[in-house]
């Protein structure tokens, strides 16, 4: 198979443009003749289906919660990024794109990139012609702050809740369309297998996870916009129904899988605290701008604080190692994520984590001295410019309460520890995943008519992504790519016709699906979905996490094939398949999950050097920085399906081209 | 849009319920302050009733309005409460309300209810009365009557910690129901919002006066 | 923070088949549940017992586990969202309960939210209110005027951001005495009221997600305030005060 990314020629700042001037366009009066269906309603898969629909296409739209408004990229904290230099301090589209570039060390697509960054700035009108609170000045104006791996401040918010915001906006402009009969939603449904007519993606079985019905929806392109899959890791920020089926279901139907071994581990979350746990909060990283990270030096305080002796303010200030200030002083507390988690991580394998929990691993995110200079600096704004040291702890929390507040309170209401007093304890967590269903620059899978958008694909981000970068690639790809592409696409298919449910390959697709659920029900193993699922993570976290070496990885691989024979062997799923059956529905996510686990572990073994959020442990330099190899492995890993045994799964290669960007090792210090 | 379905919309009827509460509440201010005038002059009291019994514009047109006003507030109460109460045709078995709100305002319509059959006692004692006076029984004007028909009716104990009661009952219902008509109104700007001290200090002193005038009227005067 | 304990619970659960059949309440007790887990994780400690004693597990909505997409829900000990404020049940903590208590643990109550299966209820009665007005009719072409081109004051933006807040959990109606959404409905209504972009379709869009409302068979608020105290976001009874006057003006035009 030959690997098409289908990159237009042209200088990149013209590349979109000139691409865009030159696609075909179906006319108004044929839209209503096409049919589009759209799993997943975050902010790629509700930009897009209410983008289509106002095209005036047909549109059908799925998602498993009760509400497409529920869709994850709600859980997005910080912010949202473009380029328009409101705070004029020198960013341009250039800047964005060099630094998202630069961000995922090298391993992104150019073209992609650059497109992302240009239509940045118009995501932020339209979020805001929709009616999107985000945070203002004084003046009227749109607040920025920063974020990390940048030296500007080019991040949009709305407090802590900007994917909230952001989403809202996207599900408002869908339910606009739904109120119009433009679109059909169907909530509490799950896509389970595509569907394939000559070669071209032409529907999908979903079930409806109220009635169990397996139902039949055809269309004329299917766009696959189902999110991350870091679930794989049992434990992750993730919400709990976040799965990879959709995307691992196209891969078994010919979809290459791209860099699935590139994992986001995000440094910023609260401390795991017990077996029971069932998932990971993050605390925003927009936290870092505010805070400073920082472990005793010595490991006797470490010791201490672990037994309760020590509380973190009575170490004293030169027995404390802000490591990352130490080690990165150009970029400190706001180096990008990858950096700060593994440096977390280093500094907690030395022993020095802080946290009472198995692991022992947590490290500090300390307000105190910016309680001092926000509190000093409200305090000479009002006028006293001889504040006590009362006013300015008063005023300086209220300042972070009026920043934070929220995340504050929620941090509160899980560990019951007051971060305005003492600092909040964090350590990293698998937040999101660079990798996914590899696609061109038309965001077009290797399946016709099958598009993958927003983190189901692997487009932008390469091997890690910064921090506001997400929510920016949803909507980009949702409102600014997908309406222009993949009418491109349809322009072939103004005379179709109907696709009808009725041929013969629905009806094998949805014996498929109903094979596999009765094989689940009929079982009548001894253990539950969730005690693989937990097996799975700790394979996966251990051996295929945020430190990944040979040895381990090969074992990872051997011990998920180990797994993978006994969970179809001892898995027990209760109750029936025409009902509303959580257990069911975690199954099926599980048995892609487990394949899946195997594959990543399998593409982090044959990428033999360390680059962003893949850090292989042979491959470090004398700082224990990650030594990229661009000679041998500047390419997209993608991985093409070849059956059950995922370890016959064959690798293609795509060149990564850098023609616009000098390709350096990534430096923040 | 239509007049119809603005009136079938829940939230015309809240502020139909929020206005004819506040036009009952004038009215209670009134009456307050005339029974009050009992407490201090006994002419001063006679005079007012007399004005308030004979003059054609009380007689003829605001006492219909009141009736009105009453009627529609309660019917209108009554109508909200089945409304709400299929709003939740399976009720909790378990249903903590004293952890968010206020009894008196998840009750109103048992303080209603109480102020209601209140106001049938109030009606037959002074209202059926005044009728059969003036026009069964066509009795001559008696400017001087009105004191002494007050005293007598607090003669009894009974009858006096009925009327007591009924009145904290009032009190309640108007704790809540002072604000929340003008939250219904909309009205909860800065100005509304100081104007909650006055509700509040209303529902208290008010219904607080009634029952101070009844039971000043039968220690002293009986 | 107090170090983590365990405890032995009981557990009184509605259980109901699915729509069409009734439902009712049963008992289960469940040993050494960790105070540093959430409300939903022992949850998932029940569901993992009774799986394991080959009985049906209990049927609950949840997805983020962060407080944030709304989908849980939960009426615990007569309470929306259990015995706290300002958070949503996976926020709920189990040091917020005492060794040897009885949890009653019931779905939300409404005939708007008819319930589904066991503690899972149908709200989607919310997405049509929201489909009948709650939004800015703009196409998303991009194609629009600059973000900074119409200043907005920062006071409106940070009302509108508060009332925007909202996440649709149904946490207002399960607990209001009335079953009454205002709080819902007036939340969206004043965010987009605050703002110059919404003020365009203002006098429609109010009239519309009311009838809405009204349709789907909510209770009429009677402002016992129930909502905004449970609210996991806090959103304020004025944006309700803020929809009256909309309507009533809106109604006037």
């Amino acid at each position: 198979m030959k690997l098409d990314s289908k990159i237009p020629e042209g200088h990149i700042s013209q590349k979109w443009t000139d691409y865009k001037d030159h696609l075909k366009l179906v006319a108004p009066n044929n839209r209503p003749k096409i049919d589009i269906i759209v799993v997943g309603t975050g902010l790629a898969g509700a930009s897009a289906a209410a983008s289509f629909a106002e095209m005036g296409y047909n549109v059908k739209a799925f998602c498993y919660q009760d509400s497409p408004r529920r869709a994850h990229s709600i859980a997005a904290q910080g912010g949202i990024n473009a380029a328009k230099n409101y705070q004029n301090d020198g960013d341009s589209t250039f800047r964005l794109f060099y630094d998202t570039i630069k961000g995922g060390d090298y391993r992104a697509r150019e073209a992609n990139v650059h497109r992302l960054a240009e239509v940045s700035g118009n995501i932020i009108d339209q979020c805001v012609a929709q009616g999107v609170p985000f945070a203002r000045d004084y003046g009227g104006m749109l607040d920025n702050r920063s974020f990390g791996g940048t030296q500007v401040q080019r991040t949009f918010y709305a407090a802590g809740q900007t994917g909230q915001q952001l989403l809202l906006g996207a599900y408002s402009s869908l339910s606009r369309q739904i109120g119009l009969g433009k679109i059909d939603m169907y909530n509490r449904h799950e896509m389970l297998e595509l569907v394939k007519v000559d070669g071209k993606a032409r529907g999908i079985i979903a079930r409806n996870l109220i009635t169990g019905e397996l139902e039949r929806h055809s269309a004329h392109a299917v766009i696959i916009a189902t999110g991350g899959y870091g679930n794989v890791y049992f434990l992750s920020t993730n919400a709990m129904g976040s799965n990879v089926t959709a995307g691992w279901k196209i891969h078994k139907q010919g979809a290459l899988f791209a860099n699935p071994c590139y994992v986001q581990i995000h440094p910023t979350c609260i401390p795991v605290h017990g077996t029971n746990q069932s998932k990971l909060t993050l605390m925003s990283e927009s936290l870092r701008n505010s805070g400073r990270i920082w472990v005793p030096k010595k490991k006797e305080d470490s010791e201490a604080i672990r037994a309760g002796k020590l509380k973190p303010v009575q170490i004293a200030e030169e027995d404390r190692d802000y490591y990352l200030e130490r080690k990165y002083p150009a970029f400190g507390n706001l180096v990008p994520r990858d950096v700060a988690s593994r440096a977390g991580k280093e500094v907690c394998d030395e022993g020095r984590g802080i946290e009472a929990n198995d692991t022992n691993e947590g490290v500090y995110l300390d307000f105190a001295t910016e309680i001092q200079s926000k509190g000093k600096q409200t305090a000479y704004a009002k006028g006293n410019h001889n504040p006590s040291q009362e006013e300015i702890l008063t005023l300086g929390k209220k300042w972070l309460e009026e920043k934070y507040g929220n995340l504050f309170t929620m941090y509160q209401k899980i560990t019951d520890e007051n971060p305005y007093e003492t600092p909040m304890k964090i350590y990293p967590a698998v937040h999101y995943t660079m990798g996914g269903v590899w696609v061109d620059y038309n965001l077009q899978s290797t399946i016709p008519g099958c598009f993958v958008a927003g983190e189901a694909n692997f487009s932008d981000h390469g091997a890690n992504r910064l921090g506001a970068s997400a929510l920016m690639q949803g909507l980009a790809d949702g409102y600014f790519v997908l309406p222009y592409t993949v009418s491109n696409y349809l322009a072939d298919d103004i005379r179709t016709g109907k696709i009808s449910t009725d041929l013969p390959e629905f009806v094998a697709a949805e014996n498929s699906v109903k094979e596999q659920i009765n094989k689940f029900l009929s079982n009548n193993g001894s253990k539950t979905v969730d005690h693989f699922h937990k097996r799975l993570g700790h394979i996966m976290w251990n051996k295929v996490g945020m430190g990944r070496n040979e040895k381990g990885l090969t074992e990872a691989i051997a011990e998920i094939a180990t797994l993978k024979e006994e969970f179809y062997k001892d898995v027990y799923v209760p109750g029936s398949s025409d009902e509303l059956n959580p257990e069911l529905e975690k199954a099926l996510r599980v048995a892609d999950f487990i394949e899946l686990g195997q594959l990543m572990a399998m593409d982090a073994l044959q990428r033999k050097e360390s680059c962003g959020g893949h850090f292989r442990e042979e491959y470090q330099d004398s700082e224990g920085e990650t030594l990229r190899d661009d000679e041998n492995f500047s390419f997209v890993g993608a991985w093409e399906n070849k059956g059950y045994d995922v370890t016959k799964s064959e690798l293609h290669k795509e060149e990564l081209k850098y023609e616009f960007i000098k390709i350096a090792a990534r430096n923040y210090k | 849009m239509a007049k119809s379905t603005l009136l079938k919309s829940s939230i015309a009827k809240k502020v139909a319920m929020a206005l004819s509460g506040i036009f009952l509440i004038s009215f209670l201010a009134l009456h307050f302050f005339i029974n009050m005038v009992s407490v201090f002059s006994a002419d001063a009291f006679n005079e007012m009733s007399h004005f308030m019994g004979y003059n054609p514009l009380i007689q003829f047109v605001m006492q219909p309005i009141l009736v009105a006003g009453v009627v529609f507030h309660f019917i209108m109460g009554f109508v909200l409460e089945l409304k709400n109460k299929s709003a939740r045709p399976i009720a909790y078995v378990k249903f903590d309300g004293g952890a968010n709100s206020t009894w008196a305002s998840r009750n109103m319509i048992i303080s209603g209810l109480v102020v209601l059959a209140f106001l049938g006692l109030h009606f037959y004692d002074f209202w059926v009365h005044e009728m059969v006076y003036k026009y069964v029984e066509g009795n001559a004007i008696e400017e001087t009557r009105y004191y002494g028909e007050l005293v007598a009716k607090f003669e009894s104990p009974v009858r006096t910690g009925l009327y007591s009661v009924a009145f904290i009952l009032l009190a309640l219902h108007l704790w809540h129901g002072f604000t929340s008509s003008l939250q219904s109104i909309g009205f909860d700007n800065k100005i509304g919002k100081s104007l909650h001290t006055i509700c509040y200090s209303f529902a208290v002193i008010v219904p607080a006066g009634f029952v101070f005038i009844a039971i000043f009227h039968h220690l002293i005067n009986n | 923070m107090s170090a983590a304990k365990n405890m032995n619970i009981s557990l009184q659960i509605w259980r109901q088949k699915n729509s069409k059949e009734k439902g009712k309440m049963e008992t289960y007790k469940l040993n050494d549940v960790s105070t540093a887990s959430s409300f939903l994780e022992m949850l998932d400690q029940l569901n993992e017992q009774l799986v394991n004693e080959r009985k049906e597990p209990i049927a609950f909505d949840h997805d983020c586990r962060e407080g944030i997409c709304g989908m849980c829900s939960l009426y615990i000990n007569g309470r929306a969202h259990g015995p706290d404020t300002g958070i949503t049940t996976c926020q709920l903590h189990m040091r917020m309960f005492n060794d040897g208590d009885t949890i009653v643990i019931e779905p939300w109550r409404s005939a708007a939210f008819p319930v589904i299966k066991d503690l899972i209820v149908d709200r989607t009665s919310f997405d049509r209110i929201q489909q009948a007005g709650g939004f800015v009719s703009v196409n998303t072409s991009g194609n629009t005027i600059d973000a900074n081109a119409t200043p907005i004051n920062k006071q409106d933006a940070d009302k509108a951001f508060e009332a925007a807040a909202c996440i649709g959990c149904g946490a207002c109606v399960a607990t209001c005495k009335n079953g009454s959404a205002m709080l819902f409905v007036g939340a969206k209504v004043s965010q987009y009221a605050l703002l110059p972009q919404g003020r365009i379709e203002a006098t429609d869009r109010v009239l519309n997600m009311v009838r809405q409302m009204d349709e789907e068979g909510f209770g009429n608020c009677t402002n016992t305030g129930a909502c905004e105290v449970e609210c996991p976001k806090g959103i304020s009874l004025e944006n309700i005060a803020r929809m009256n006057r909309e309507y009533l003006s809106a109604s006037l035009k």
